[in-house]
């Protein structure tokens, strides 16, 4: 073999005074960056194998490890940074696409960051949520132009909507990206809170079939688990037809990690590679996407709203209005900052547009055809805090999806690789080693704590702002103004200047 | 400085309405002296009237007030009300001269029928009258409609509304409906077209309170062809009632319960049919919830309704002595013209106190719309 142009990315410090050699670091990677050498009778790092996951770090019982950036510094060059010549190193020694886990991580400029919220002062009373009544409920689904009312009585029923007690919903992870427990986790929690959690294209495990109120199942370009039965369980019904991590590409589940479980779950071979494909082969045009969106519609009986899931990209508005139009219930939209459990580092990092621009894109893009009120507009792709959902219905969204900030809530730390296989928290993993380490009722517990401190950070600021239903801040953008950005952003964005 | 509708200007207020259900008239004399004693409530930056009943001699004409800057905006305007109307008459409005009122405008009215030739692309004349008015209102500059209905007028100014009153001579019309309102802006707009009653057709509203909900309104609105000219709530309000009723041909009592939804909480307990009446509007028309505190008198030709936001975040009285329905701010302004009430009470959050003529159902009478053959026409031009 070669030698390895790589060096270590990450360096393992371990404190000696503290380590008591008692193995819990090496029983609990699965990188193997702890090795117990039996003649030493002591452990040993192995820094070259280490992905920063802090597992060992938040497992050692006497705190004696650290994990830093390694501390080779190359020449300082501003253009060929570390990361762009640590790529080559990779693909000169093997000849590959260069592969990554969760979202975007490049310093692209964060826009939520660059909106600020408004609050009542004197001419109206700020709401104390403690005191009066907040509601927080949202409906998805596709609404009436108008309703048609005779001496109190409704003549005609609304279309099917998705009742959500908070506006946030776990977005589309499949079984196989992640493990059993993680969509476990999820179920559980969604139906705690009442809200909705997303199998993602990896089908519906039968453990989950009793959570079917609370779950939106996926219909992907891989069709994998899509039968009747499984679009009759649930909730609602998701068309993914881009992803925000990785828009224009599919997926690839590799054979190794397709056990048991997952091939009964996906309706595949046992071992064998679960490939999805990049376009939907029977959806080549706009035309054609009305067509299974109302297959599904006859095949459910026109009893669960239909969504299609759309990546973040240029031409995002008319793509929305073309989907509202061919009769989708709901428009999920996932901006470049979407997480993934495998990607082509190159698409993830460089394909697609921030969400803030594409929801006020297609917010703008549907009232100014008139259609807006139509459709219920999810975007995802990066939500980190409860700011972030109060600012994106401001900008005009009904409801955010979250999925990175759901998986750190169950122990996630980022390390971004989840298309190894060897997450040792259980989650991006079906080694049934590691899998066990997600204890589904406290990954529930957790995953739900967090919506609902959320839930009432968002009551705390809408009362600030002298609202007490959410739907009133739903494109209510004069509760926003911008910070640091550019008249063409404000202008997008549809927001004024702070100070303004 | 920027003007009222090129900024959105906050502000607190004082209301007041007085009917006869029998539809007798008296002169403007009793609101003018009701408004005046919540004084305090406003600073002399907006006041105003609407009055039911002032026009029989001419009820079927469309009585059109105007503010003009100047008399070149003028004649570009009655250009274009030639064009599309028929004009009755025309003529300044009567004025006193008071020194507390400066900067007058010219003010200008005229009794109108739309030319029927013209009225051919529209679904409605009332269609076809709003649209002109949203033209003139958002594309003539220094022009502005602030009255469009028949047998009614709305009289406004910049001033204390005690002074507006004496201003535009209304102890010397009668009419059987009267509502007035005294203003508190946040800002200076100096502007007469930016006090209130706001006014469409029959319809005239004022209100007290400053609503959270605007842009999600606003932005809604728009959607169906209302221009928000000015950025004031009134006017949103206006609209809301104006597409609801009108245009969605909804009950007066559903448009109640769009605008002052009831809780999410009092929903759950009621029996089925209701809940999935209540669950239904709130669905289909959550973005027209009028969010934040809100006391309103929504004037029409059959009468007027008081209503309150749902968590009454205003001051709101009612009274009724025989045939006569007092509204105010404060049961101070109703005492003040009805010492001894038959009854008087503050409404709760979100319930409407609909006072008619006798003899009428409903708030407003509009030209039917065929509920099947219903298509959402835009105004826009």
């Amino acid at each position: 073999m070669s030698i390895n142009y790589l060096t270590p990315a990450f360096l393992i410090e371990r404190d000696k005074d503290r380590c008591i050699d008692c193995q819990v670091c090496v029983r609990q990677c699965a990188n193997e960056a702890h090795r117990w050498d039996e003649e030493e009778q002591r452990v040993f790092s192995e820094d070259a194998n280490c992905v920063n996951c802090h597992r060992c770090v938040v497992m050692c019982p006497t705190r004696a490890l650290h994990i830093k950036k390694f501390p080779l510094e190359f020449r300082n060059n501003a253009n060929w940074t570390q990361d762009a010549m640590r790529a080559i190193y990779l693909q000169a020694e093997t000849g590959g696409v260069l592969l990554t886990g969760m979202g975007n991580d490049r310093p692209y400029p964060i826009y939520w960051d660059h909106m600020l919220l408004n609050a009542s002062q004197v001419t109206n009373p700020s709401i104390d949520p403690l005191r009066e009544p907040m509601e927080l409920k949202t409906y998805l689904g596709r609404k009436p132009d108008f309703l048609k009312i005779k001496k109190g009585k409704l003549l005609e029923d609304i279309p099917p909507q998705l009742e959500l007690d908070v506006p946030i919903m776990f977005s589309a992870m499949s079984f196989g990206s992640i493990s059993l427990n993680a969509h476990k986790s999820l179920a559980a929690a969604a139906k705690k809170v009442g809200t909705y959690w997303n199998t993602g294209e990896g089908g519906l495990h039968k453990d989950l079939v009793e959570h079917g109120s609370h779950t939106i199942v996926q219909v992907a370009s891989g069709r994998f688990g899509v039968d009747a039965d499984y679009l009759k369980t649930a909730a609602a019904i998701e068309i993914k037809i881009g992803q925000g991590a990785k828009p224009g590409i599919g997926g690839h589940l590799p054979g190794e990690k397709v056990g048991e479980e997952v091939s009964q779950t996906r309706m595949i071979p046992l071992g064998t590679d679960a490939i999805s494909p990049a376009p939907h082969h029977d959806i080549y045009s706009i035309e054609d996407l009305r067509q299974l969106i109302y297959s599904l519609k006859e095949a459910t009986e026109y009893q669960k709203p239909v969504i299609v899931k759309i990546a973040a990209v240029h031409n995002v508005a008319a793509i929305a209005s073309g989907i509202v139009r061919a009769g989708a219930d709901v428009v999920a939209i996932d901006g470049f900052r979407g997480g993934t459990g495998a990607a082509p580092l190159r698409t993830r990092d460089s394909v697609g547009i921030p969400i803030e621009f594409a929801l006020a894109a297609v917010d703008t893009r549907l009232r100014e055809e008139g259609i807006r009120n139509q459709v219920s507009l999810v975007v995802g792709g990066s939500i980190r805090n409860s700011s972030d959902i109060v600012k994106a219905i401001a900008l005009g969204a009904d409801a955010v999806y979250i999925a990175t900030s759901a998986l750190i809530s169950m122990g996630c730390h980022m390390c971004q690789k989840c298309y190894t296989g060897k997450c040792n928290w259980g989650i991006a993993t079906q080694d049934p080693q590691l899998t066990k380490r997600l204890n589904p009722e406290i990954g529930a517990e957790r995953a739900a704590n967090l919506l609902k401190a959320w839930a009432h950070e968002i009551e705390e600021m809408l009362g600030g702002m002298g609202i007490n239903a959410l739907e009133s801040l739903r494109g209510n953008r004069l509760m926003l103004r911008g910070i640091g950005l550019t008249d063409r952003e404000l202008n997008i964005l549809g927001i004024k200047a702070a100070g303004e | 400085m920027l003007k009222e509708g090129q900024i959105r200007i906050p502000a607190g207020c004082a209301i007041s309405g007085i009917m006869n259900k029998k539809g007798e008239l008296t002169s403007g004399q009793d609101i003018i002296k009701s408004i005046a004693v919540m004084h305090d409530r406003s600073n002399g930056l907006g006041g105003g009237f609407a009055a039911y009943g002032i026009y029989p001699e001419f009820k079927n004409h469309y009585a059109l007030h105007l503010f003009y800057d100047d008399k070149k905006v003028k004649q570009e305007t009655e250009f274009l009300l030639n064009k599309f109307f028929s004009i009755e008459q025309a003529e300044p409005i009567p004025t006193r001269n008071i020194s507390a009122i400066k900067n007058v405008p010219l003010i200008w009215r005229y009794f109108a029928k739309p030319k029927v030739k013209e009225m051919a692309l529209y679904e409605s004349e009332s269609e076809y009258v709003v649209d002109f008015i949203m033209r003139i209102n958002s594309e003539v500059e220094g022009a502005y409609v602030f009255s469009s209905g028949k047998n009614m007028g709305t009289f406004k100014g910049v001033g204390f509304p005690e002074d507006i009153g004496e201003f535009f001579r209304l102890d010397e019309y009668k009419g059987y409906s009267w509502t007035a309102h005294g203003r508190f802006p946040t800002n200076t707009p100096g502007w007469w077209g930016g006090a209130h009653p706001f006014s469409l057709l029959d319809s005239t509203i004022v209100h007290n309170g400053e609503i959270s909900s605007y842009d999600a309104n606003r932005r809604f609105l728009e959607m169906y062809g209302y221009k928000c000219t000015l950025q004031t709530d009134t006017e949103a309000i206006t609209y809301i009632f104006d597409l609801l009723l009108r245009k969605f041909g909804l009950p007066l009592e559903s448009a109640v319960n769009i605008v002052a939804a009831p809780f999410w909480s009092k929903i759950s307990r009621m029996n089925s049919e209701q809940q999935k009446l209540f669950k239904a509007l709130r669905v289909v028309y959550s973005s027209l919830l009028i969010n934040g505190p809100f006391s309103i008198i929504l004037g029409s030709t059959n009468g007027f309704m008081a209503l309150n936001d749902r968590l009454k975040l205003r001051s709101l009285i009612a009274a009724q002595k025989g045939d006569n329905m007092y509204i105010a701010s404060e049961e101070s302004a109703i005492r003040e013209i009805c010492k001894n009430p038959d009854k008087s009470w503050a409404p709760k959050g979100g319930e409407p106190v609909i006072c008619l003529l006798d003899g009428k159902e409903s708030l407003y009478e509009f030209d039917q719309v065929d509920e099947n053959e219903f298509v959402r026409h835009s105004v826009a031009l």
